[in-house]
């Protein structure tokens, strides 16, 4: 049986300490910039920040890991660049990308430093995969969330490199980065500028009769009735009505989270090496319960006891929770 | 933009009014206390602030008798309990049950699971909710807790009630 690794997430140097602390085995993080997919107001890493983050990390045995995984526009890759050369000075441990281009700035700049492809890459077929390994170095892929177990089991056969899954956290995958229904209504790219339903879009409206409307761009996404679970403010989970369906539905998808804990031993079983905690963007409460929570399962797994995760309903979008498609790909 | 308190806030019962003035005296000296002391431990958190140092906020404990107007200006500090009646137009409003409140601020609930369950409300200026909600989860330690200390063993002790008042329960909807 294989050791994964688990991988969790800070959107703060506080959360990283509290990450490591309920034993992560290593944290990702971003800068304060466009660089990363999760650019957010208030959020992330200044060089300093993380200098001083790496050092905590390091001195309590877990790994920094840098996304840089979003996609430069065309004549501005400068950012990335600049990005890469700052962590590799600081002394992280990996680098998470997207872009070919960056991948191969890094893998000619910094070629002692690991490259793993986001799941913002897309790669979800041996073919893809072998082509970032032979060409840039990659040796981790941070598959889509689209694949059964039985298909990654089929894919580590075919692969020279590690593989990484979610098991935890949002589920707004569309394709996963090529989604640009952000980009539709705020002029904002999820894959340029980080941003998915930026905070300066986004909209809640209280009516008399106690129903919340989400709006993006001052276009309505949604509407919760009173006491009605609440999701993120996302095109993807929007409800909408049409011609047909006069009630609201999702168009899209639903607001809900995978949860991977019962299926922690057969994606062992499969050959991943690495599970990822989704979440930079989520409290140090949050960061706090999921990694101990998935740290004490792995363990236990590890020392052939049954898991005994607990409950997370309550940390998850709407409150509902899915395995997705590593269930079945019936799951929509 | 900017919004008001009053609109979703429950009717005022007779002699709500003069409560909620006597209460704003009364706490006002320890609130200018206590914002002027978290400031000065913690400034880091400013900078994630943003250019949402100069918003008003209106943070609004939904079962206390006033609620609070937070300017985070590092050069003019504000904190200060306003009826709801006499509310500032906020750029931001922040709705929730007070211990729920106390509990963000030190991390203890998720922001996002709290506005996930509703149980949370913001208005307004968006990003300012997010820009505040990150600066403060940078924050180490327990600001309830300095908050308290402030006010030594009473202080510990009327936390420690206030905990004990307010069970949580988590909600929510098993695998389907």
């Amino acid at each position: 049986m294989s050791n994964p690794e688990l991988i969790c997430p800070a959107g703060t140097p506080a959360a990283l300490r509290t990450a490591v602390d309920a034993g992560a085995d290593a944290v990702y993080c971003g800068f304060q910039d466009a660089t990363n997919a999760r650019n957010f107001p208030g959020l992330n890493f200044t060089p300093d920040e993380l200098r001083e983050s790496v050092a905590h990390a390091h001195a309590k045995g877990a790994k920094v890991l840098l996304a840089l995984n979003t996609y430069p526009p065309a004549g501005k890759v400068d950012l990335w660049r600049q990005a890469a050369d700052i962590g590799a000075r600081l002394g992280v441990d990996a680098f998470i990308v997207a872009d070919m281009g960056v991948a191969d700035y890094i893998a000619r700049s910094h070629p002692g430093i690991r490259l793993h492809l986001s799941v913002q890459a897309a790669a979800s077929s041996p073919e893809a995969i072998r082509y970032y390994c032979e060409h840039f170095g990659v040796k981790r892929v941070v598959l889509p969330r689209i694949l059964t177990i039985p298909e990654i089991r089929e894919i580590r056969k075919e692969i020279p490199c590690e593989i990484e899954t979610f098991i935890f956290g949002n589920h707004g995958l569309m394709v996963e980065g090529r989604c640009s229904l952000t980009n539709y209504l705020t002029g904002q790219s999820t894959n340029m500028d980080g941003v998915c339903s930026p905070a300066s879009d986004v909209e809640y409206a209280r009516h008399g009769d106690g129903s919340m409307s989400s709006q993006l761009a001052g276009f309505t996404i949604d509407c919760f009735g009173p006491g009605e679970k609440a999701g993120y403010p996302t095109i993807c989970k929007g409800r909408y009505t049409a011609p047909h369906r006069s009630e609201g539905y999702y168009a899209f998808e639903e607001p809900v989270s995978l949860n991977l804990s019962r299926l922690l031993p057969d994606l062992i079983d499969a050959g991943v090496h690495a599970f990822k905690i989704e979440g930079r963007q989520r409290s140090k409460s949050y960061v706090r319960g999921v990694v101990s929570a998935f740290r004490r399962a792995v363990d236990d797994i590890r020392a052939g006891r049954q898991a005994n995760i607990a409950d997370l309903v309550a940390l998850t979008e709407g409150q509902k929770q899915t395995q997705g498609a590593f269930e079945t790909k019936k799951w929509r | 933009m900017s919004v008001s308190a009053g609109a979703s806030t429950l009717a005022q019962r007779p002699g709500q009014a003069a409560v909620s003035r006597l209460a704003c005296l009364l706490v006002q000296p320890l609130l200018s206390r206590v914002v002027r002391k978290i400031a000065r431990n913690h400034l880091s958190l400013f900078a994630r602030l943003g250019p949402h140092r100069s918003t008003d906020f209106l943070i609004d404990p939904v079962e206390l008798p006033f609620a609070l107007h937070l300017r985070p200006d590092p050069q003019a500090l504000v904190l200060r309990a306003v009826p709801r009646d006499a509310a500032p137009r906020a750029g931001a409003v922040i709705r929730g049950r007070f211990l729920l409140l106390l509990e963000l601020l030190d991390s203890e609930e998720d922001g996002d699971a709290a506005f996930f369950s509703r149980d949370l409300e913001v208005a307004g200026d968006t990003e300012a909710v997010v820009r505040l909600r990150n600066a403060l989860d940078d924050v180490d330690g327990s600001i309830a807790e300095e908050t308290a200390e402030i006010f030594g063993p009473p202080g510990r002790a009327i936390l420690a009630r206030l905990r004990r008042a307010y069970p949580s329960e988590p909600e929510g909807h098993p695998f389907p």
